[in-house]
């Protein structure tokens, strides 16, 4: 009698450690996963884009109207204060902005570990790996075929490469169509080539929080605001008239534009939405 | 002791159930948030597929296309098959992927120099013939498209082809009854994706291998292999005049290179116009010339009706500067080649003509 007394007091001790170490090994395991965004905007200048309906002008002194505005981010790593990263899974790290579509401008990463973040970065593009991937790799923004064939095209299926970055506009600078309208057109691609190497217009963009820290565990849910500003495209580290480029896609000064909107980023602050 | 071995069952069996539980709810946390878009991971719908014995001919190199992303199936190549024939593919249903892709030409498009697409639209090039695509590095003339599952979007989309957008197809093949079956059978559900698509359609194509010509037959010395004396002849001189860029069993190298034609009425840059690299200007894919008896016409541009005009060219050209040195002989562009000699190149050359594929009914339209 002793000893089974003693047997089920050892069996109920095993039990209640096991529980107890159960508990404190796996603390995540009562709370939500947690979240962070990428709110993206796009402006130029001081003024917010508008398509259509707003002329703006740039450096060069040229009036526009920009009519479309569309980019890939890629490849996003969330940057701890710690200088380490988190690099969020391949297969939830692509995503199209429009300018038409606003659910499109907010991206939101799911499961991110808790910590302390000061900068994101990512890819404008689609890396190369994922540009030569096989079809069923695919999928998303980056199915080809989605609408490709109009102002939502985003993929050349004559060459298989994505558009990394399309802005187009009117312009009274650029030469005029059958209509009478000055139409100019940038479409930037190109990852550097699958079996020939060819210009690489991918580019990678980090944006630092400056002196703040997006703090995330499930009841803090940060919301980095990234703003793009057009006019970068045009008056960027070159200056670019859209007189002397009404066109530029399929072209060695594609690289140029490249290198322009790789600074048309910057913060702008963060937004913490909290609950519990 | 007895005792004592209960306790110790007692204890690890209640610890490991401890543990069970601890794993199961850890795995939990870990699982993958879905990506959108992607095939659904569904317990898959009981279904047969039977694995289509796909043969590499054993005078060919291996095969670039990756099998192992999709395997074939005899499902599979019957769907690609009705795709192909299926004129519903282009944007007003007057264009299927066989009306520029002939059979009886080797799936080339005969009395066409220039591809002809939706409403009498015409193109800019030539189109290839189409035969043992799971060899090539990349398709074109400008080798703009690395990946056979990738190149069908190509023609569809073009406004000068098919016209159609992938978006509007996909949709009008998911409302067709005809095709619910098909997609059924093939991949174990009716749903229609962009990969299934463009995979089944890459299946039928890579099942059209052509390697039973008669000079394939001589190359493996089978039953049917013999050769002429003027055939003979032209071998020897194909192998020293033409075979340094007509390379291999596939008789290309897949190089890109000038061939010396005129560029006074046709300015395509070429290779170029993919790579943007100053040295590929006005550079194109170097054919195969298997079945090229049943292609005319040829080049980039269709410019020439016959493989005479064709053999004439060589003899006769033209000094470019981006001509490519194998094409100049002592500072002097061009081949030496006799007219007896071209007849006997000529006379090889129709020892590529494999009749048996240009009638095998497996590649012909579905009934």
């Amino acid at each position: 009698m002793r000893r089974l007394f003693l047997s089920l007091s050892l069996l109920t001790a095993a039990l209640l450690a096991g529980f107890l170490a159960c508990n404190t090994n796996d603390p995540e395991a009562a709370r939500p996963p947690a979240k962070f965004g990428l709110d993206f905007s796009n402006v130029v200048g001081t003024q917010p884009l508008q398509l259509g309906t707003v002329a703006y002008k740039n450096a060069s002194g040229e009036s526009f109207t920009p009519t479309n505005f569309n980019y890939f981010v890629s490849n996003i790593r969330l940057i701890r204060t710690d200088g380490s990263a988190y690099v969020v899974p391949q297969d939830s790290s692509y995503f199209l902005i429009r300018q038409t579509d606003p659910a499109t401008q907010k991206i939101t990463l799911n499961n991110v570990p808790e910590g302390s973040y000061k900068a994101v970065s990512f890819v404008l593009g689609v890396d190369s790996l994922r540009s030569t991937a096989d079809i069923s790799k695919r999928t998303g923004a980056l199915d080809p075929a989605v609408d490709h064939t109009g102002a939502n095209g985003m993929y050349w299926s004559w060459n298989s490469g994505y558009i990394f970055m399309k802005l187009e506009g009117t312009s009274p600078s650029a030469p005029r169509d059958a209509t009478g309208r000055g139409n100019f057109r940038y479409h930037i691609g190109y990852f550097g080539g699958r079996d020939t190497k060819t210009i690489n217009n991918l580019k990678t963009i980090t944006v630092s929080f400056g002196a703040d820290v997006a703090q995330v565990d499930p009841f803090r849910q940060p919301a980095v605001q990234i703003q793009a500003d057009v006019l970068t495209i045009f008056d960027g580290t070159t200056p670019i008239s859209i007189k002397a480029y009404p066109e530029v896609m399929i072209s060695p000064f594609s690289a140029t534009v490249a290198k322009n909107y790789a600074g048309m980023f910057s913060y702008k602050g963060l937004k913490t939405a909290v609950t519990d | 002791m007895k005792q004592l071995q209960l306790i110790g069952f007692l204890l690890s069996a209640a610890l490991f159930g401890v543990v069970a539980s601890c794993q199961s709810g850890g795995s939990e946390v870990v699982t993958p948030a879905p990506v959108p878009g992607k095939p659904d991971m569904k317990p898959p719908v009981v279904y047969q597929t039977t694995p289509y014995p796909w043969k590499k001919p054993t005078n060919f190199p291996d095969p670039v296309y990756n099998f192992a992303n999709n395997p074939l199936t005899l499902e599979g190549v019957a769907l690609g098959r009705t795709l192909f024939y299926d004129d519903m593919l282009s944007v007003n249903g007057t264009v299927s992927c066989a009306f520029c892709h002939q059979q009886p030409a080797a799936f080339a498009h005969p009395d066409h120099a220039l591809s002809h697409g939706v409403n009498d639209k015409i193109g800019t090039r030539n189109n290839l013939g189409l035969q043992n695509l799971a060899f090539y590095k990349n398709f074109f003339w400008d080798g703009g498209v690395a990946d056979l599952d990738l190149l069908p979007i190509a023609p569809i989309e073009n406004p000068v082809e098919m016209a159609h957008s992938m978006p509007n197809l996909l949709n009008a093949v998911r409302q067709s009854a005809k095709y619910r079956p098909l997609f059924q059978s093939a991949f174990g559900s009716d749903s229609v994706t962009t990969a299934r698509f463009l995979k089944s359609l890459s299946q039928f194509m890579l099942t059209m291998v052509s390697a039973n010509s008669r000079y394939d037959k001589h190359a493996r010395k089978e039953a049917g292999g013999q050769l002429t004396s003027d055939e003979l002849a032209g071998l020897n001189l194909f192998q020293q005049k033409c075979s340094s860029c007509h390379a291999g069993e596939l008789f290309t190298d897949q190089s890109f290179r000038n061939n010396g034609l005129s560029r006074v009425l046709n300015q395509d840059v070429g290779r170029y116009g993919i790579t943007l690299r100053t040295e590929d200007k006005f550079k194109f894919k170097v054919p195969s010339l298997r079945n090229v008896a049943r292609t005319p016409p040829y080049m980039h541009d269709g410019r020439f009706w016959t493989l005479n005009d064709v053999l004439n060219h060589y003899t006769t050209m033209q000094e470019v500067p981006e001509l490519d040195p194998v094409l100049r002989q002592n500072g002097k562009p061009g081949v030496l080649l006799t007219d007896p000699e071209k007849q006997q190149i000529i006379a090889f050359l129709n020892t590529l003509t494999d009749t048996a594929y240009i009638a095998d009914r497996q590649f012909s339209a579905p009934n």
